[in-house]
C-alpha cells in the first residue's frame, strides 16, 4: 500500500528537514519526502494541511506495569496512551512483577506489544535479579531476547561495588546502564523535595544533594569501567552541571529530563496533592531553569516522561503513604511545546529531536528509529500545533488518572500516529 | 468555618473569634455544675491514630460539658488493625452519623485528606509534623490572658522544631496576630528551610531568648537521640534546657509554656515547670485553656449557628 501525507510541514531533525513537503510511504517504510503537491497519483493521500509531520515520538522511560500490575496499566492501554501522545516507540522499565530479569519476560512483553500494542515496545532489563540489588541478571540473555538497556529504576543501587560490577558487565554485553540516581540514606522517609513547602507541610524532605551525590558516583564509576551511562529523570541543577562537566571530560554519559521537572515546582505538592508526588520529586524554580538550560545547550539529550500510572485508590491516601509516580505520555509533547518551544527555550526542531532521534541514539534503537529517512520504518506523528486544550484527568487513554496537570491549559497536541505506515485507531 | 485543619489556612478573623469564644467558655469551667445544653444531640467522634491522653481527654471534656456525645476510637481496637484504609474508616464514621470528627494521625496532611473526603466538620488534633491548631490556639489564649494583646510580643519557641506540629501552628497563629516568633534549637532539629517562614531562627539559646516575652518549650522526643540527631540528653539540656539560669536570658517577666507531657530535667527544669523562684509558668493553665479552646472549636463547627450543619 502506498500512502502520502500531503500538505503538511515535515520536520525531521535527523535529516535537517523542516519544510512544506509530502511524505511518501510504501508498505511499512518511508519512501521519501517530496515537494508539496507532487505526490504520484497512485498514492492514497491523507490531508495534513496545517499540521506538522515528524518521526514518531520516542519515550525511552515509561512504566507499562505489565506483567504484574495490570490494574494500573497494561501494554495495550499504555501504548494507546503513547499513541494518543504521538509516540510510536516506548522503552519500558523493569520494575514489573516478575521483574524484567529473564529473557522469557522480555519476550513476553515484545510479543504482547506486537499483538496488542499501539506503539513499539522495547523492554529494559533489570540490573539485578528481582531488582533486589544483589546478583546481576543474565544480561546477555536479556539482550538476545530484545532488551535494549539495563536499569535500576525504582530500586536505585546503593552499593558502589555493585554498581561497578554491573557497569563492567553492561560494558561487556554492550548495553547502556540507565541509573536512577538517589542516595537512599539521605532520602530515607522523604516524600517530596526538601524545601520550604516540605517545611510548611511538615513532610520529610529529599534533598537535591541525594541525587547529585549518586550522579557524581555513577559518573566516576562509568569513567572507571567504560560503561555507557544514561542518567534518568534529571531534576536538580547540580545534576545538570555534573553531566555538563562529565561530557566536557569526554565520559560516555547521556541524560534525560521529564516535563514535570521543568513545568512544575515543589509548590505543586501544596494541599498534599499526591498527584504531584513522584521520585525524583518536583524541585525549585532554580532547578527548573537549570533543566531548561541543560536541554537548550545540549547537556540533556532527550525528553522522557517516566510515565508511572497508579490506581486511584493507591493515590487517594495520606501523602506519605502514596506511591511515587505520575502519568506522562499524553501530556509530554504539549508540555514541551507550551513550556519550551513557545517561550523560545528550544526551537520546534530541537524539541522534536529530543523526542525522536536523540533518544534513539542514546539507546541505539534499531530500524531507523527517530527519523523519516527513506527506508526507515514509517513511524510517524502528526502534530496539531494550533490545538488549545485543557488536561482532564478523566479523559486519558491510560488506565490510571494520576496527572498533576489536570486543569492546565496547554498548546499543541498529537493528531494521530502511523505505525509502520498503518494509522493507529484510538 | 467548615473545618479546623491548620492555623496557616485559618483567617486572622476566625482565630480572633475562636479565642474570644474560648475566653467566654472558660467561665463555664469555673462553675460548680459544668454542663450547658449547647450541643445536645450532636455527636463528636475522636479518631486517634497516635497515643494521646491529654488532647483526647480535653476534647472529650469539652464535648461533654456542652452536652454532645463523645465517642472515642482508639485505632488499635478498630478495623484499621484489620488493614482498613483511612478513607474507608472516615466514610464509615460519617455513615454512623457523626457530626464532627476529631482526628490525630501520624501522617502530615491526614486532616486535610479527611476534610476532602467528608461532608462533616473535621478538627485536626495533630497530623504528623504539620499542625496542631487547637494547641496553637490554647497557647495563644494563655499568652493573651497573661500579656494582653499579642501584637508586638516576642515569643521564643525552643526545642525540636523540625518534628513539631505545635511549633508550626504557633508560628502561623502568633504571627497572624502580630507577634514576633523565634525558633530556637539545635541545627539538627531545625527545619532546613525554616528561614522561609515568617520567623527568626537561632541555634544559640541565649540569643534566641534575649528580650523574649514568652518562652514556649517543646517536648524533646527521646527517640531523636536514638536516631543520632543529638549526641546526648545531657548536652541538649545544657545547651537548650530551660532552667532558672537560662530563663534569665529572656525578659524578667517572661511567661513559660510547655505543651506537655514534660521531660523534667531535659528540656525544662522542675523549678521552671513548677514556677518556683518567681518564674511565671503557665503549664497547668494551658491544660484548662485547652478545654475552653476545644469547646469554642466544637461550638463553632457543630453549633446550630454553623450553616454548614443545616445546609
Amino acid at each position: 500500500m502506498k500512502v502520502a501525507l500531503v500538505g503538511g510541514r515535515v520536520i525531521d531533525p535527523a535529516q535537517g528537514i523542516d519544510r512544506e513537503a509530502d511524505l511518501l510511504i510504501e508498505g511499512e517504510r518511508v519512501a521519501g519526502c517530496i515537494g508539496p503537491g507532487s505526490a504520484p497519483s497512485d498514492y492514497e493521500t491523507i490531508d495534513v494541511r496545517g499540521k506538522v509531520v515528524v518521526p514518531g515520538l520516542i519515550d525511552i522511560h515509561v512504566h507499562l506495569r505489565d506483567p504484574g500490575f495490570e490494574y494500573k496499566e497494561d501494554i495495550e492501554s499504555g501504548t494507546r496512551a503513547a499513541a494518543a501522545g504521538g509516540f510510536t516507540r516506548v522503552c519500558c522499565m523493569p520494575n514489573t512483577n516478575p521483574a524484567i530479569d529473564t529473557g522469557a519476560v522480555v519476550r513476553q512483553i515484545v510479543e504482547t506489544a506486537k499483538e496488542r500494542g499501539s506503539a513499539r515496545v522495547h523492554p529494559i532489563g533489570a540490573a539485578t535479579r528481582a531488582m533486589q540489588g544483589g546478583q546481576p541478571t543474565e544480561m546477555a540473555e536479556l539482550k538476545a531476547a530484545g532488551a535494549i538497556a539495563i536499569s535500576d529504576d525504582a530500586f536505585p543501587l546503593q552499593d558502589a561495588e555493585t554498581v561497578r560490577t554491573i557497569m563492567q558487565y553492561c560494558r561487556m554485553v554492550d548495553l547502556p546502564l540507565m541509573t536512577h540516581n538517589e542516595d537512599k540514606q539521605l532520602t530515607e522517609k522523604g516524600c517530596m523535595n526538601d524545601g520550604y513547602t516540605a517545611t510548611v507541610l511538615g513532610l520529610p524532605g529529599m534533598p537535591a544533594a541525594a541525587e547529585d551525590i549518586a550522579v557524581a558516583r555513577n559518573i566516576l564509576l562509568a569513567k572507571l569501567t567504560g560503561c555507557r551511562l544514561h542518567l534518568l529523570h534529571i531534576s536538580t541543577a547540580g545534576t545538570v552541571e555534573l553531566l555538563r562537566r562529565a561530557k566536557a571530560d569526554g565520559i560516555e554519559v547521556t541524560g534525560e529530563a521529564c516535563p514535570h521537572h521543568w513545568a512544575l515546582t515543589d509548590a505543586a505538592c501544596e494541599g498534599y496533592r499526591t498527584d504531584a508526588k513522584m521520585n525524583p520529586p518536583l524541585r525549585t524554580e532554580a532547578d527548573c531553569e537549570a533543566v531548561k538550560a541543560g536541554l537548550k545547550d545540549g547537556t540533556i539529550d532527550c525528553i522522557v516522561t517516566d510515565h508511572a500510572p497508579h490506581a486511584e485508590y493507591e493515590k487517594e491516601v495520606e501523602f506519605e503513604a502514596a506511591p511515587f509516580g505520575i502519568l506522562g505520555l499524553e501530556t509530554s509533547f504539549p508540555l514541551t511545546y507550551t513550556h519550551l518551544v513557545l517561550p523560545g527555550v528550544l526551537t520546534l526542531s530541537q524539541a522534536i529531536a529530543k523526542m525522536t532521534i536523540e533518544p534513539a541514539c542514546v539507546l541505539d534503537l534499531p530500524d531507523g528509529a527517530g527519523t523519516l529517512e527513506p527506508g526507515a520504518l514509517a513511524d510517524v506523528a502528526v502534530l496539531d500545533l494550533g490545538a488549545v486544550w485543557t488536561v482532564d484527568r478523566n479523559a486519558v487513554r491510560s488506565k490510571s488518572h494520576n496527572t498533576p496537570f489536570h486543569g492546565h491549559e496547554l498548546r499543541g497536541r498529537a493528531a494521530f500516529t502511523l505505525l509502520g505506515g498503518r494509522r493507529i485507531a484510538l | 468555618m467548615k473545618h479546623l485543619l491548620s492555623l496557616r489556612e485559618t483567617p486572622e478573623s476566625d482565630i480572633r473569634y475562636l479565642l474570644d469564644t474560648a475566653q467566654v467558655f472558660k467561665e463555664i469551667l469555673a462553675r460548680p455544675v459544668k454542663k450547658v445544653p449547647t450541643l445536645r444531640g450532636r455527636a463528636m467522634i475522636t479518631l486517634f491514630y497516635e497515643n494521646s491522653t491529654r488532647t483526647r481527654t480535653s476534647f472529650e471534656m469539652a464535648a461533654k460539658i456542652m452536652s454532645a456525645e463523645a465517642i472515642n476510637i482508639a485505632v488499635a481496637q478498630s478495623s484499621v488493625a484489620k488493614g482498613e484504609c483511612l478513607k474507608d474508616t472516615l466514610l464509615t464514621l460519617q455513615a454512623l452519623k457523626a457530626d464532627c470528627v476529631v482526628m490525630r494521625h501520624s501522617a502530615s496532611g491526614a486532616a486535610e485528606f479527611a476534610a476532602a473526603q467528608l461532608g462533616i466538620p473535621v478538627v485536626n488534633a495533630g497530623d504528623g509534623r504539620h499542625e496542631h491548631p487547637t494547641q496553637g490556639l490554647l497557647d495563644m489564649l494563655t499568652i493573651r490572658q497573661h500579656k494582653g494583646d499579642l501584637s508586638g510580643l516576642t515569643v521564643a519557641i525552643v526545642g525540636d522544631i523540625l518534628h513539631s506540629r505545635v511549633a508550626r501552628s504557633n508560628v502561623w497563629g502568633l504571627t497572624k496576630l502580630g507577634a514576633e516568633v523565634r525558633l530556637v534549637g539545635p541545627r539538627t532539629l531545625l527545619p532546613p528551610h525554616a528561614e522561609g517562614l515568617p520567623v527568626r531562627v537561632y541555634d544559640n539559646l541565649r540569643q534566641g531568648l534575649e528580650g523574649a516575652d514568652v518562652v514556649n518549650v517543646l517536648r524533646l522526643q527521646l527517640e531523636r537521640m536514638e536516631r543520632g540527631l543529638l549526641p546526648s540528653l545531657r548536652e541538649y539540656s545544657r545547651m537548650f534546657g530551660i532552667s532558672p539560669t537560662s530563663i534569665r536570658f529572656a525578659r524578667p517577666d517572661a511567661l513559660v509554656l510547655h505543651p506537655g507531657p514534660m521531660n523534667r530535667g531535659v528540656e525544662i527544669s522542675a523549678d521552671v515547670a513548677d514556677g518556683r523562684h518567681g518564674i511565671a509558668s503557665a503549664v497547668e493553665e494551658q491544660v484548662t485553656n485547652g478545654v475552653a479552646v476545644r469547646m469554642a472549636v466544637l461550638y463553632t463547627l457543630m453549633g446550630a449557628q454553623n450553616p454548614s450543619i443545616t445546609d
